[in-house]
């Protein structure tokens, strides 16, 4: 793309048209090498299809990865093409063409980024703004999916993780139990410093800061378990901070919550208030 | 007796008493006068504000005994001003404060080196921990303080890594001055980063930091005395920082020979300034950020603690306000370095000069604009996401722009394979996959499971260490025989390139796998199923080590032993620093040049000299 008009051979030169070379095999590695990274190594990116969110992740790689292969082509083709090429003999210091510029050029390279730019930009916005991507929105999201949620708190503390159930009366658990099929509203906050909630196999991440509450958004897909660990530097056991999850289908999920509400009832009334909400106290609007 | 008496007065030497003089001073101080009057400070033998006040007075120490005080001094007492100080020959003039712009440009060559390695070491360090996925051999709070002083040290010592050694030595040369605007100021500018560097590095006895480079609060709240050490450190880097960007503002604008216009001023001329700009912007942020949070260690404010009024978002909104710009002070050099290079190894004009200029300054533009995407999932600005996504996409079209300038100058030239050569085009290989590695960084979606994630490492190292560190080694073969006299041996010079860049890329690229299969960054305990990646990891980056001790045996044999003189043109430059002898004489030039074209006639027939012999003397 860069290439084009450049290529004007001097006249009565035998040198080859360089410019028409490297554009063919750039189309060739192209179109050979875009269908297999859209169809092999797109779906094959992390986090995969633990929920809605996780694989709209996968579809976003897909596509960048994709419209990305031809600019590696390009450059690929070019420097491959270009440093066997254009070498000076050997000891020799010869000039090369005294070429300084080429508007066509520039501006064919100048509107080709933009529209990738763009395209990125565009599409991204989009994929964000559907229902969050998983991603810490905080206390007032933008993006936010229609229907039922179960809302769950996430209390990051160090270096521990809490997980709170308001509609089981405010239950605790210290394993996040989630049931399949269902848009969870996670409650992301922290006790002490900065910790990064992050479910690797569903695809959110949603930083805890205290005294701020951090909406993420994540839809569960089939039963399943999942890791989280903290993402965030918090201090000396970091690394150690991390719980396993469960999905787990609809008959599991009620039996689990009717036991945990009825193990927390008889500790609830001696909780603070606070324990019994998931929003926490003051609320802080972030920024 | 000769040695011990030339090692009395203001110098290195000097510097180095008075500190620890003034260090004591501030402790005992800040012990006898203040620590009894705060009662929470109780039976422990030291509290934050003698930490504080210790090193304080050791830097104010340091530079009385180099000297710096001096002038000041003088003045005070009526004496007239000067311009400059002890511009003199031999060797002592590297141990104290000299305003010749050559000395502090090898100066901060051999002073930021020597931080640079401490810091490899350290990532050997880290590299050792994490062969195992659990505990390994350090404590997590060593572990963590590693990690701290690694990151902290190359992204605090090596934002001067080519503005330091490569700016201060070739600016002047290159617009036809014989000095930089404010002589002292530059002396100033690395002795404060040497400072710095020994205040760092000192945390170990104050029991480390545990933030990383960022020193996010609360945890910075929280931390040992060791913190202070960070936060003094940065602070004094961001003053190093101000100062010898404003420095290089004022002399290129100032002090450019006659017909040296805008658009013949040497592209690295250009990066230089671009980055001086963004320097000068950026840095003051950072003092005033960790300047706030010393105070809400010591003095009990509350301007980053939610619980007293403040906020914790405040400090990543102004850490990151300065920390991007800060990562294209450390990019841009390294465009400028390239940009400068191929032209005198594909033997052909620079292409597109206007459009590499626009492209350093619109990057140093728009990185302003983005500082919000090291926050996309902390809870900030959820409405702002697709914004700062658009802004930091946009940043690739200017890169773009150096990629698009370097290539068309490559194109049908005459490539000469040195060893400058190699690591510049190096350069778009590793630049390449980090900055289409940011594209996924700042696509929220994709970003949700990359962030704080090994693929991020990753991304920063390939766009650092593959952006700026190989840019550093070109600028190292091709201009440090000009500097020194001597060349650097070639065969050495290229199984040192072959080596960095495979081990270079055999460390990094497979830690964006690392960090998609969901390894978060400074941990010391990752997933058992990771292991196989990470000691490939650990491997490939001792290799990388053992590479750049090769480099530093080439370093030392070629510049103390070998000693075989540079040719004073050894690349058939036509860039004037090459028109001179080698090493550059004190004053530079006998008579100021007068500039007819930019340095890239390659090619062009009956292009002018850049070096006239006729203007007229006198000016300095």
């Amino acid at each position: 793309m860069a290439s084009g008009p450049a290529t004007t051979t001097p006249a009565g030169s035998a040198e080859p048209n360089h410019g028409r070379r490297i554009i063919g095999w750039w189309i060739a590695s192209s179109i050979v090498a875009t269908p297999l990274v859209a169809i092999f190594l797109g779906p094959a990116i992390p986090p995969g299809n633990g929920s809605t969110q996780g694989t709209e992740q996968v579809f976003d790689n897909t596509w960048m990865v994709s419209t990305i292969t031809p600019v590696i082509c390009l450059l690929a083709v070019f420097f491959l093409y270009g440093l066997r090429t254009f070498r000076a003999p050997a000891g020799a210091v010869v000039d090369g063409p005294p070429l300084r510029s080429d508007t066509r050029i520039q501006v064919l390279w100048i509107a080709a980024t933009s529209v990738i730019v763009l395209f990125f930009a565009g599409f991204g916005s989009y994929e964000l703004l559907q229902n969050g991507a998983g991603g810490g929105q905080g206390p007032s999201p933008v993006a936010v999916p229609s229907g039922q949620k179960l809302e769950v708190q996430v209390i990051g503390q160090q270096w521990n993780w809490t997980f709170r159930y308001p509609s089981l009366g405010g239950a605790e658990s210290d394993q996040l139990v989630l049931p399949a099929n269902t848009y969870i509203e996670l409650h992301v906050t922290s006790l002490d410093v900065v910790h990064s909630f992050w479910a690797y196999e569903l695809g959110v991440k949603a930083d805890a800061n205290p005294d701020t509450d951090n909406v993420a958004y994540v839809q569960t897909k089939d039963p399943r378990t999942f890791h989280v660990r903290c993402a965030e530097l918090c201090g000396l056991f970091h690394g150690y901070m991390v719980r396993n999850g469960r999905v787990v289908d609809s008959a599991t999920w009620h039996a689990w919550a009717k036991k945990a509400e009825a193990n927390y009832q008889p500790v609830a009334k001696f909780m603070p208030p606070y324990a019994h909400t998931y929003l926490p106290d003051p609320q802080r609007r972030a920024g | 007796m000769t040695i011990a008496r030339r090692l009395i007065g203001f110098n290195l030497f000097g510097g180095i008493v008075l500190g620890i003089a003034g260090w004591y001073a501030g402790w005992y101080g800040a012990h006898e006068v203040v620590g009894p009057s705060l009662d929470y400070f109780g039976d422990i033998d030291y509290n934050e504000l003698s930490v504080v006040l210790a090193y304080l007075g050791g830097v104010v120490g340091f530079l009385a005994g180099l000297g710096f005080f001096n002038y000041p001094w003088a003045r005070l007492r009526g004496y007239p001003p000067t311009l400059r100080e002890k511009e003199t020959e031999g060797i002592g003039r590297y141990f104290g404060v000299c305003t010749d712009h050559k000395v502090v440009g090898i100066q901060y060559l051999w002073g930021i080196g020597l931080f640079f390695l401490i810091g490899g070491l350290n990532a050997m360090l880290i590299r050792f921990e994490l062969l195992r996925p659990s505990h390994q051999v350090f404590p997590s709070g060593t572990y963590l303080t590693i990690v701290g002083l690694h990151g902290t040290m190359m992204m605090g010592m090596m934002t001067s890594g080519i503005l330091g050694p490569f700016g201060n030595y070739l600016v002047p040369i290159m617009i036809g001055a014989r000095r930089m605007a404010f002589p002292r100021i530059e002396a100033l500018t690395f002795w404060l980063l040497m400072a710095a560097g020994v205040v760092l590095e000192t945390t170990i006895f104050f029991g480390g930091f545990p933030t990383g480079w960022t020193g996010y609060v609360p945890l910075a709240n929280e931390a040992n005395p060791g913190m202070d050490n960070y936060l003094i450190f940065f602070a004094l880097v961001g003053i190093s920082m101000t100062l010898l960007g404003l420095n290089m503002i004022a002399t290129i604008v100032t002090m450019r020979a006659p017909g040296l216009t805008w658009t013949r001023l040497p592209i690295f001329v250009w990066g230089v300034l671009s980055t001086a700009v963004l320097m000068v912007l950026a840095a003051p942020v950072l003092i005033a950020t960790l300047g706030m949070e010393l105070l809400d260690r010591t003095a009990q404010t509350t301007f980053f603690i939610a619980s007293g009024g403040g906020s914790n978002y405040l400090y990543q909104n102004l850490f990151w306000v300065f920390g991007h710009p800060e990562v294209y002070i450390l990019a841009l050099p390294g465009f400028a370095i390239v940009l400068e290079l191929l032209p005198v190894f594909a033997r052909k004009p620079l292409w597109g000069y206007r459009l590499a200029v626009a492209g350093l300054m619109g990057v140093a533009l728009l990185s302003w604009m983005v500082w919000q995407h090291h926050l996309f999932v902390s809870g900030i600005n959820g409405d702002l996401r697709p914004f700062y996504m658009l802004s930091t996409e946009l940043i690739s079209i200017p890169t773009g722009f150096t990629f698009l300038c370097g290539m068309m100058t490559l194109w049908r030239g005459q490539i000469r394979f040195t060893v400058p050569m190699l690591f510049c085009l190096a350069w778009f290989f590793n630049f390449l996959i980090g900055g289409l590695s940011g594209v996924f960084l700042s696509d929220v979606p994709s970003d949700v499971t990359t962030h704080g994630s090994f693929f991020s490492m990753a991304h920063f190292h390939y766009t650092i260490m593959g952006g700026l560190v190989f840019t550093f080694m070109a600028a190292i073969y091709y201009w440090v025989p000009k500097m020194t006299g001597y060349q650097l041996n070639e065969r050495l010079g290229k199984i040192h390139f072959w080596t960095m860049f495979v081990f270079f890329n055999s460390t990094f690229a497979p830690l964006f796998a690392a960090g998609f299969l969901g390894q978060p960054r400074r941990v010391n305990n990752y997933s058992l199923g990771l292991q196989f990646l990470n000691d490939w990891v650990s491997v490939s980056a001792f290799l990388l080590g053992l590479s750049m001790l090769l480099f530093l045996y080439n370093l030392i044999s070629s510049l103390a032993f070998a000693k075989v003189p540079a040719p004073a043109n050894p690349w058939d430059s036509k860039s004037i620093e090459f028109q001179l002898p080698s090493p550059v004489p004190v004053h530079n030039f006998d008579r100021i040049p007068v500039f007819s074209s930019d340095p890239y006639g390659y090619g062009e027939p009956a292009a002018p000299v850049a070096m006239p012999a006729g203007a007229p003397a006198g000016r300095d």
